[in-house]
């Protein structure tokens, strides 16, 4: 789960990570009304799971809480990479003498969380380490001991040669390494981290991604969900137990397993087709969770068949009939169903199916060629 | 011999006396693997359907029937523990089906294995079987038959899907092997790869991956340099968006390293035949044999 700015600035700053002061606003009068609190100059940032904000005019610098009103009613309302601005983060415009980036990810091939620092902050890291690969610096941190001490100074001396500010930046790679643990993190970047001419060391910039295995363990971080900035389709699939992305094509797809899942959706394209959607209906077989997947595939009007490919072991094909069976006597199908189904109870669920006028198929080939060509007839019928 | 799981595994059911557990338990002793014990706690001193006494602890389970494996089906908040739980009472092979385990409690639980000298196979597999042998897990065991193929695969149903192909055009298996779809697991590729070249009941290795991470390029290397046996490879997800995660946590592309064509690529490089879509196995490994 993606958290927004402010949400990823607040966890650090409640992990003793110094953070520049800054609030939301959902309408330029609260922006105009934080920009006269805080005062000066300030930064009115659009709050959306998108990179590229500022190339797409979705942070502007503000001279006075008139100016700052004025972009917030631009920003606001606007979209940027599809996603609609909702929120905007409004905060002083620092002054700043140099930008470094720190980052924590976990690593599949040391399977430990790496530590990332570069002294060219500010800019995206996958920039940097396409263009200048030998400053990043990294860390495979052993989970064992933790983030030792002099790792962490080591590290900082990479950004800075002036001490004091080595250890306030090692001290903030502490901080946030034991964030990283404290909420279940897969990622956690500050970009950038800054120093003010002052000499003091901040992050401006934070973004934050939970592991959704962790949410159950922290119901106040699934709290901050955004379901603004999911497809509809995608949050009632999520509702349902069932793990659903939305796609461009016409053949609707409804699978139990990922590696079917993706396997299915290749030999719809193989075959001619597009595939719609992504979906599992996982491994447990719950009649009612076809019936959800159903309805949410009928709900995409691109849609012009439907595929099962179902292959039975925990989940019983009996199941999946039924599900199938209730869902169309709810809500009458308006585009052909192809069924392939094999494994666990295949006898009988081609029995309940037949008794319900549907005919089943046991080759996935077969049953995936038929979708595709059933799909463009359709579309041509349309 | 077989790899990992033979007649002599004697195998101990984490959670035994759960929904999943209780139920893969009964399939487990119908396909003749032996169960040991099981252990939940609370439910020390109780017998399962009369033949498998359960424990408190995994090392009372151990110390009373002297298992060598554990299969484990406890939720997923509290697998983690059940692993170290394992690894701590000197159990070699631990198997674990649970799915949807915290990338973080993994990145602790692995150096502890290493310690312990105890194999994980998982987090989020469907496990392993050697046909006619034993079974460990919830892979069916209807679909597979005896024979001289080794499969790998970071997938469950297509595993199966796949299995099914070989099986049902005579090709049987000497050991099928689900080693989970999380980008953290315990038992890599190369692992299995290295233990079905040694293996002398194998001629040759179908290996199924998908998108996301570099484990199936490494293994293509590994392929290249260390194997003398054919291998036919597979990738799920060749239409799979990037940046989305498909499911299995594993699977999601971001960079170019992690795309099916890139892996197919590499795949071809180390001289691994490789399918297009399931269908294709039989064909290409009976060129190989």
């Amino acid at each position: 789960m993606n958290l927004h700015e402010y949400q990823s600035r607040d966890i650090l700053r409640r992990h003793g990570i110094p953070v520049p002061p800054g609030e939301v606003g959902e309408t330029p009068e609260q922006v105009r009304a934080i920009a006269q609190r805080l005062g000066g100059r300030v930064v009115v940032k659009a709050q959306v799971h998108a990179g590229g904000r500022g190339k797409a005019g979705g942070v502007k610098l503000a001279k006075d809480p008139f100016e700052a009103g004025e972009h917030a009613a631009r920003i606001l309302g606007m979209s940027i990479k599809g996603l609609v601005v909702r929120r905007v983060l409004v905060a002083p415009a620092a002054e700043i003498a140099s930008e470094s980036y720190v980052g924590i990810v976990v690593d599949r091939a040391s399977q430990r969380p790496v530590l990332m620092v570069s002294p060219a902050g500010g800019i995206d890291i996958e920039e940097v380490a396409a263009q200048t690969p030998e400053k990043i610096h990294r860390l495979a941190v052993d989970p064992r001991y933790g983030l030792l001490a002099h790792q962490s100074l080591g590290l900082a001396l990479k950004l800075y040669r002036d001490m004091p500010q080595a250890r306030a930046a090692g001290d903030i790679m502490q901080r946030l390494y034991a964030a990283f643990y404290a909420v279940g993190a897969s990622l956690m970047e500050i970009n950038p981290l800054v120093t003010t001419p002052d000499g003091a060391v901040a992050a401006l910039d934070a973004k934050i991604v939970i592991d959704d295995n962790e949410l159950d363990r922290h119901p106040e971080i699934a709290a901050l969900r955004d379901p603004s900035d999911e497809a509809p389709s995608e949050v009632q699939a999520r509702k349902a137990g069932l793990t659903f992305i939305k796609l461009e094509g016409s053949v609707g797809c409804c699978v139990n397993g990922a590696g079917l899942a993706m396997a299915t959706m290749d030999l719809v394209k193989y075959y001619g087709g597009e595939p719609a959607n992504f979906l599992d209906i996982g491994g447990s077989s719950n009649p009612q969770k076809v019936v959800d997947a159903l309805r949410i595939i009928t709900a995409d009007p691109s849609v012009r068949s439907i595929l099962f490919n179902i292959f039975g072991g925990i989940t019983r094909c009996d199941d999946v009939a039924n599900g199938i069976v209730q869902a169309t006597q709810q809500f009458p199908l308006t585009v052909p169903l192809v069924i392939r189904l094999t494994g666990t109870n295949e006898a009988l669920a081609i029995h309940i199916l037949t008794q319900a006028g549907f005919s089943a198929l046991t080759d996935m080939d077969e049953a995936v060629k038929q979708a595709v060509a059933k799909a463009r007839a359709e579309g041509r019928a349309a | 011999m077989s790899v990992f799981v033979d007649q002599e595994t004697r195998l101990l059911v984490q959670w035994i006396t759960g929904r999943d557990g209780s139920f893969h338990t009964r399939q487990m002793i119908g396909y003749g693997t032996k169960v040991v014990a099981g252990v939940t706690p609370g439910k020390g001193g109780q017998v399962f359907d009369g033949v498998v006494p359960v424990f408190d602890t995994v090392a009372d389970a151990v110390r009373e029937t002297r298992a060598n494996a554990s299969v484990i089906y406890v939720p997923a908040a509290v697998a983690a523990s059940a692993i170290f739980e394992a690894a701590d009472a000197g159990i070699a092979l631990i198997v674990c089906i649970t799915e949807g385990i915290p990338v973080l409690d993994v990145t602790r639980v692995l150096p502890y294995l290493h310690e312990h000298g105890a194999r994980l196979v998982g987090p989020n597999c469907p496990g392993l079987i050697s046909p006619s042998k034993s079974k460990v897990g919830i892979i069916p065991g209807n679909i597979c038959r005896p024979g001289r193929i080794g499969v790998v695969s970071r997938s469950g149903t297509l595993t199966y899907e796949i299995v099914h192909q070989l099986s049902t055009h005579g090709l049987g298996q000497s050991t099928c092997i689900g080693i989970g779809g999380d980008p953290l697991i315990g038992t890599s590729f190369i692992h299995c790869l290295s233990a079905f070249q040694a293996d002398s009941e194998t001629d040759a290795v179908v290996m199924i991956g998908e998108i996301g991470g570099t484990d199936e390029q490494q293994a293509a290397e590994f392929v290249q340099t260390g194997m003398t046996k054919p291998v036919v490879g597979f990738i799920a997800g060749q239409t799979a968006p990037p940046g989305r995660r498909m499911g299995h946590a594993g699977a999601i592309i971001s960079g170019s390293s992690g795309t099916a064509a890139e892996k197919m690529a590499a795949f071809s490089r180390a001289g691994i035949s490789v399918m297009k879509r399931p269908a294709d196995v039989v064909p290409l490994l009976q060129e190989r044999l």
